[in-house]
């Protein structure tokens, strides 16, 4: 195993998991333990880590494990429970119209807010897509779930996210 | 509220380019004649967009990235870190092994050769181009015929006397060959320019050495190297040397 290879491949996606253990924890010193135990893993386990395939769904995959297990992560992992559910969302997201969506997009801070305040497994998701711009397939991979399972989590995810801000709307 | 029929997960499918390429154009089609769908697009298209400073909200501090990039280059860097003194050492070890076998064998040869003069002169009937007990008279004597100049002892009082000089070559260079009677024996002191040929650049052990049963002691002094060497014991080689370190400090 080379770890000068391993640190070549794997440092340039150094500030894209930083960002998302951030992300996930909500907080920077849990993050840093999340990113430090995500590389430590990841260079033990390269060995074994299949050249062509997809480093990056790897890595964040061994991050979200990381994540899962850790203290943080356990105080939320019940929210994950709650994946299967028809979405609760779904008649306040209809109320929100493309419109109100514009204006609601406006404010980066209350995206973010909104963000914030979503189950985990729907904030994952949707930075995984929208942020992190993976395509379904690499979402599937870091999820460890069926393609199938990423596309109705995505819709799920979204509707929340979009009942978030309409409800921020609404209130303005 | 929608009068279009599309699904909204289409549309944001399509939006993540995840569409099937036939559905994709489909939808194109059908975007450009609908409005409705054609709002609900640019407000995705604007979520989205909105969504893409989160990308880069958080970014690890300098410091932080040193350090999980130290730790995954550690081990190997620690290791080489470790190796490298060893390898140093072990280095030095081997040239200083080759060194030293080297001036080993120099300065036997060396030796060799200071003993054949010796042996030489002793069994010469013609044992000294100058001869004179007085170092007045000998020292001035190699003027000219050495490129360099030395101090003789007084002998007169000491177990020493001086019996006399010759030129010689030492390693093909000139050098002055004085023998000095002590007792009954005779001790030869050699004096040569120091060469690198000599084989001087390890100190010899202190004192007196004994080879083929001939006592020696050599020493370098400004640029001079002295060897006295005789049949006579130890002590008094040594106190020759000393002497001869005296008249030369």
């Amino acid at each position: 195993m080379d770890r000068a290879f391993f640190e070549q491949l794997a440092m340039p996606l150094f500030d894209q998991l930083y960002n998302h253990a951030c992300w996930l924890t909500g907080d920077r010193a849990d993050a840093e333990d999340l990113v430090q135990e995500t590389y430590a893993k990841a260079l033990k386990g390269f060995s074994s880590f299949a050249e062509g395939t997809n480093l990056r769904a790897w890595m964040f995959r061994i991050l979200r494990n990381a994540f899962l297990n850790s203290r943080s992560g356990l105080k939320q992992k019940t929210e994950y429970l709650e994946d299967d559910e028809a979405g609760a969302d779904e008649a306040v997201a209809h109320e929100v119209t493309p419109e109100a969506l514009f204006l609601a997009t406006e404010s980066q801070e209350m995206i973010f807010n909104a963000l914030e305040r979503l189950p985990v497994a729907h904030r994952e998701i949707i930075l995984l897509c929208d942020v992190d711009e993976m395509s379904y397939r690499e979402i599937a991979q870091v999820l460890d779930v069926a393609p199938g399972t990423v596309m109705s989590r995505l819709s799920r995810a979204r509707r929340s996210l979009r009942a978030a801000l309409g409800a921020k709307e609404a209130v303005r | 509220m929608t009068a279009c029929s599309q699904d909204r997960n289409v549309l944001a499918a399509y939006l993540d380019g995840e569409l099937p390429a036939d559905q994709a154009k489909s939808l194109d089609q059908h975007l450009r004649s609908c409005p409705e769908c054609a709002a609900e697009v640019a407000g995705q298209v604007s979520m989205r967009r909105a969504m893409k400073p989160a990308a880069t909200r958080f970014t690890p501090s300098a410091e932080f990235k040193r350090k999980v990039q130290g730790q995954i280059a550690t081990k190997q860097s620690a290791r080489l870190r470790w190796m490298w003194p060893a390898a140093v050492a072990a280095l030095a070890v081997m040239v200083l092994a080759v060194v030293w076998t080297r001036q080993s064998t120099l300065r036997n040869q060396a030796f060799r050769e200071v003993a054949d003069l010796h042996v030489s002169d002793l069994a010469s009937a013609n044992p000294y181009d100058v001869v004179s007990s007085d170092r007045h008279t000998v020292k001035p004597w190699f003027q000219g015929k050495i490129p360099f100049a030395f101090n003789l002892p007084e002998f007169a009082g000491s177990e020493f006397t001086l019996l006399g000089g010759r030129m010689v070559y030492l390693h093909q260079q000139p050098a002055a060959q004085l023998v000095v009677g002590a007792g009954r024996h005779k001790v030869s002191v050699v004096i040569a320019q120091e060469s690198s040929a000599m084989g001087t650049a390890l100190p010899f052990s202190r004192g007196a050495a004994v080879r083929d049963s001939f006592n020696v002691e050599t020493w370098e002094k400004n640029g001079l190297r002295f060897y006295v060497i005789g049949d006579a014991e130890k002590g008094v080689i040594e106190r020759l040397a000393q002497a001869l370190q005296g008249a030369n400090g």
